[in-house]
């Protein structure tokens, strides 16, 4: 993956004296081992620090909107940002709600091989062991002090990454990789089928348990690219939807809340899950809403320009099954 | 539960649900008794948060109606409202609420029976389910579930809203 790094270096430097971009979003390495963190670089910025690996699992759309405002000031600025198939949809996502114009943004789409679960693989290591980090094609090799353990890929990724159908940007300026489109079809996650054929009490149940664990630091929120508000309706005060407590009620209130919020719009990137940490397993509840929408609409966010998003548009003969008939 | 009295707000549009409950009345149409009626400018109007809360609050069910589609008084916002409906009630089923609890219809200014007949369904269904045992305010001290019957909360609809 070296040649892919150097690749997107090489392009970066290109854009910058070109001038067709004037900041860069990407990642560098992090400080703790197997983590990457967002790099904002301007042109006089060390470009040798940009970093592409199986590690860099930000969704780093969620920076565009303040970044093109806070570096606009009046003048056009083209904001180059590095993304994935899931980034590519969020940020076509924002330009289609009107949080971005086209012109601002130059999308470098990358062709992801699937993102790296960190916390898989330290839930087999210690992070502090770690002296060396190296992959081929297969593996995750890391060397400790005494010996080396191999991971394979396949088996340490994200769980969103597992059956992603969008690896490839649909919607890019350039593109790194080669441009082979995903041959994954599996529209439906299995865990929601799994959790709509139990009970009602049973899912409920562990809606609950899931949501106990919240500690409603809204990371979730703030790591959506979605969730641009200004104002969210979690910290509206007119109306005050819920209070700021730690009652389980009002957390299951923001949580419906917030979930419902992405109806339609939401790209299954998984920031949500991967900011949490509680380790709530938001994906089994936002995953549904992703399949209910393209099983009755057919749509799939942020794949063009074109299609109206679901909850902006209608048609007369909308399914209307669930309507109550006096009997 | 044979004497449980379910309460129920219905969020009715203004104009033709909420007329069509008031031919009802006019009518003099019996009808079950358990609904409070919020009047709202189009079934488009309607947001999930108004539901949640207002079963967070103390109610045992929702009835949402508005205008049939075609006959929207801003010429598509029942429609627009009938795509949010659906994800709406699939989400809430989904995460293990009653599907009965939360229930939307369509009656226009001219069908006080239909009103009627629908308000009678809902409250049956309702009646059938018991109160919400789950997800209210005040059930859940200590996260721990006391549940307590919709009858004894003396918040419902008196100054619970913006407490």
């Amino acid at each position: 993956m070296k040649s892919i790094e150097s690749e997107i270096k090489d392009l970066i430097k290109k854009l910058f004296s070109e001038k067709k971009i004037e900041v860069f979003i990407g990642y560098e390495n992090g400080t703790l081992p197997l983590r990457t963190t967002p790099y904002f670089v301007s042109p006089n910025d060390d470009l040798d620090k940009l970093a592409w690996n199986r590690f860099c699992s930000n969704n780093l759309a969620v920076y565009l909107p303040r970044v093109v405002a806070k570096k606009k000031g009046g003048n056009s600025c083209k904001v180059g940002i590095l993304c994935k198939g899931c980034d590519s949809r969020s940020v076509v996502g924002l330009i289609k709600e009107k949080q971005l114009s086209r012109n601002d943004v130059f999308i470098i789409g990358i062709v992801c091989p699937g993102i790296i679960d960190t916390k898989k693989i330290l839930s087999e290591i210690k992070s502090s062991d770690i002296e060396h980090i190296d992959e081929d094609d297969e593996n995750i090799m890391v060397k400790f002090k005494d010996g080396k353990k191999n991971f394979r890929k396949k088996d340490h990724l994200y769980e969103c990454c597992i059956n992603c159908e969008f690896t490839t940007p649909f919607v890019y300026d350039t593109l790194i990789g080669d441009g082979k489109s995903s041959s994954n079809t599996i529209t439906s996650s299995q865990k929601v089928a799994e959790f709509s054929a139990k009970s009602r009490q049973e899912r409920w149940q562990i809606f609950e348990q899931e949501l106990t664990k919240c500690i409603r630091c809204y990371a979730c929120r703030n790591a959506c690219p979605n969730c641009y508000c200004k104002e969210c309706f979690a910290e509206q005060t007119k109306p005050k939807w819920f209070s700021v407590t730690n009652d389980l009620s009002d957390i299951i209130f923001y949580h419906i809340g917030r979930i419902f919020h992405q109806a339609g719009r939401c790209v299954d990137c998984g920031a949500c899950v991967r900011a949490c940490p509680m380790d709530v397993d938001l994906r089994l509840f936002t995953r549904m809403l992703v399949d209910e929408v393209k099983e009755r609409f057919g749509y799939d966010p942020g794949l063009n320009f074109e299609e109206a998003p679901p909850l902006t548009t209608f048609a007369s003969d909308d399914k209307q099954e669930f309507i109550t008939e006096p009997s | 539960m044979p004497d449980f009295e379910p309460k129920i707000v219905a969020f009715l549009c203004n104009w033709c649900s909420y007329a069509g409950a008031d031919l009802a009345g006019v009518s003099r149409i019996q009808y079950p008794t358990n609904i409070r009626v919020i009047k709202v400018p189009c079934s488009g109007r309607i947001n999930l948060l108004y539901i949640i809360r207002a079963l967070q609050k103390g109610v045992d069910g929702i009835l949402v109606s508005g205008c049939h589609p075609g006959d929207c008084h801003y010429i598509s916002g029942n429609l627009f409202a009938r795509r949010k409906f659906a994800l709406m009630k699939k989400f809430l089923e989904y995460i293990g609420i009653e599907p009965e609890r939360v229930q939307f219809t369509w009656v226009s200014a001219a069908e006080g029976t239909r009103f009627a007949q629908v308000v009678e369904k809902v409250t049956n269904d309702i009646r059938k389910l018991g109160p919400l045992k789950y997800f209210r305010k005040n059930d859940y001290n200590d996260k721990k579930c006391n549940f307590s019957s919709t009858s004894e909360n003396p918040n419902f609809l008196s100054g619970a809203v913006n407490k």
